[in-house]
């Protein structure tokens, strides 16, 4: 077992980008003037001569970062999510995936749990605006293992992909020793019988506190990581639908486009079943304590569990 | 330029101006008029300034061109099938359905087309990061892409040329189209664009400004521009839009719209005549 670590899953990133280029010389790393958060810097400090800071200046990375694409380069192209896929929305889609270039697109920052800057930086919409650019991959890897993983299966695949990042440190719960990623799977984290969490991100661990609260009321929970948004792992989220019967989405984003949507149109098309979306409810956040935030928001294990409790009935 | 070469060209841009007509008069759609205005420095680009091999259009060594005004690809598809790149036939079914001729420049199916472009101001950036690639690399290929003067409204272009001037990219060479007409007008009315070569000059560009229907002025222009060192390149052409059909010289209207059978045949009617006078030369 591998030892827990309380790390935010931008340094996890960080580090595992800078592991990744000591054995692949194609890959560079870009920025726009936000490598101490993004810790971009980590690879930076490595390996200056394949690290870009292209100022202020989002729309242009993007497009660079395709240039860098199409001569053989592997571009991850950080900012905050609200820049990386908000800002430039429009230069993923048609210099990224319209042309199905080998670039990484990173958001970090991602999230109410920004805290206090508020809501012009709290990016809700990431996940919702990357899952619309046909052939993107989406990633919102949940813990420091997680995001290791993560980062190099997107370096060996060949196409766009999007990875989300936070910025609070999150206690890592993906340490045992049969951890295994793979790109569009699932994984069940507690087997359950009387309903099924499905949660992404900085939520799964909020999600494993909810059940494992609940076990001692009676209440079996099942809990699925969706690490992968896009491809959505169909198969798990049909299978879960079907032997539980009723699903709870949690995820750190708006409620509209993101998980909980991808969730619902999977189980109408196959198994309708009851779903309630935990999400920010289509409002903008404001300033605070990021922590105080997600409990405001009822992004907490308590919120999950009193949820499930009015689900299940119980 | 001896005069056979400047007679070759010139025929060229001729057969270029009569495929970039026949594509959007078959397409009943598509951008006539800057692709006239850009006919003669695709020709250039392809038949005399960049190193490229039709028959292998992904040699990584290959000196590369973005189309950053993407919607002037009938001049650029027709230049490129004139060079060999794909058979001039496939021009007759530009912007149809399961065409590979898309309404704008599609590198996943073109053969020739280095990036995918048409939203404007997307082009140049993707030329920085393939420059920047070279760099990297330590690779001697160029990288040219052309903007439109309209396009120039676009932020984006300045941010993009910011970085090119900030990196000392002398492997990329910026050209613009000064057609001097947009959509809703005139360029001088709609933005302002202008003066642009002071604008390239404050962000660090080595600027030519020439007339962008003369080869002459081109060969002195692209040869000054690769012998620049240690910043980029900038040649403002100053173009005709519809260059060569002579209802669609300067007219706002001819900026996106296809000519009917009897306008069609006007423009075949003068082209030709161009092409047999040049020839005869």
């Amino acid at each position: 077992m591998a030892e827990m670590v309380k790390k935010a899953t931008r340094e996890s990133f960080g580090l595992a980008v800078t592991e990744a280029a000591k054995t692949n010389p194609n890959i560079v790393v870009l920025d726009a003037d936000l490598a101490a958060a993004t810790k971009t810097a980590i690879f930076q400090k490595e390996f200056p001569e394949r690290f870009i800071d292209v100022g202020i200046a989002e729309c242009n990375m993007v497009g660079i970062a395709a240039g860098l694409a199409t001569c053989g380069k592997i571009p991850f192209a950080a900012s905050f999510a609200m820049f990386s896929t908000g800002r430039a929305f429009e230069q993923v889609r048609n210099s990224v995936g319209y042309p199905h270039l080998n670039v990484k697109i990173v958001g970090s920052h991602a999230g109410i749990s920004v805290g206090e800057d508020g809501a012009t930086h709290q990016c809700l919409e990431d996940i919702a605006l990357m899952r619309t650019i046909p052939g993107m991959v989406v990633l919102n890897p949940a813990d420091h293992y997680e995001m290791t993983a993560a980062v190099k299966a997107v370096t060996e695949y060949v196409g766009p992909c999007y990875i989300r990042l936070g910025r609070l440190a999150v206690e890592s719960f993906n340490n045992n020793d049969d951890y295994k990623f793979e790109l569009g799977k699932g994984i069940t984290l507690r087997d359950g019988s009387d309903i099924t969490v499905v949660a992404t991100g900085l939520m799964v661990r909020e999600a494993l506190m909810a059940a494992d609260a609940l076990k001692s009321e009676g209440i079996s929970v099942r809990v699925i990581n969706i690490h992968t948004i896009k491809p959505l792992d169909r198969e798990l989220i049909v299978k879960a639908a079907r032997e539980t019967g009723k699903i709870i989405t949690v995820e750190e984003h708006s409620i509209i486009g993101g998980l909980g949507e991808a969730v619902c149109s999977t189980i109408c098309e196959t198994c309708p079943v009851p779903v309630i979306r935990i999400g920010v409810r289509d409002c903008f956040g404001h300033s605070g304590p990021g922590a105080d935030l997600l409990k405001e928001f009822g992004l907490s294990a308590d919120n999950i569990a009193k949820t499930i409790r009015q689900v299940v009935g119980k | 330029m001896n005069s056979n070469e400047k007679k070759a060209l010139r025929v060229t841009a001729c057969k270029v101006r009569i495929g970039a007509v026949t594509g959007v008069y078959c397409a009943k759609s598509g951008h006539p008029g800057g692709s006239l205005s850009a006919a003669d420095v695709f020709t250039y680009l392809y038949f005399k300034e960049m190193h490229v091999d039709p028959k292998n259009p992904k040699d990584p060594d290959r000196d590369r061109f973005v189309l950053s005004k993407g919607h002037a690809c009938p001049g650029l598809y027709a230049a490129l099938a004139e060079r060999g790149y794909f058979p001039k036939e496939e021009l007759k079914s530009l912007r149809h359905i399961g065409a590979m001729l898309q309404g704008h420049p599609d590198m996943k199916h073109t053969p020739g087309i280095d990036m995918s472009t048409g939203s404007l101001g997307q082009g140049i950036s993707a030329a920085c990061g393939i420059a920047l690639a070279g760099k990297l690399d330590k690779k001697d290929y160029r990288v040219y892409t052309l903007l439109g003067d309209g396009e120039s409204e676009e932020g984006q272009v300045w941010e993009a040329s910011m970085f090119a001037g900030h990196h000392n990219l002398d492997n990329l060479c910026v050209m613009v189209d000064c057609n001097g007409l947009q959509i809703d007008g005139p360029v001088s009315e709609i933005g302002g664009v202008m003066p642009i070569d002071q604008k390239f000059e404050a962000f660090g560009f080595d600027v030519q400004t020439i007339d962008g229907h003369d080869f002459e002025a081109m060969e002195t222009a692209f040869a000054h521009a690769r012998a620049v060192k240690g910043k980029p390149s900038c040649i403002i052409l100053h173009t005709v839009k519809g260059k060569g059909v002579s209802y669609m010289e300067n007219a706002v209207s001819w900026h996106g719209k296809a000519p009917n059978d009897e306008q069609y045949q006007q423009a075949m009617t003068e082209l030709k005549a161009e092409l047999a006078r040049r020839e005869a030369e």
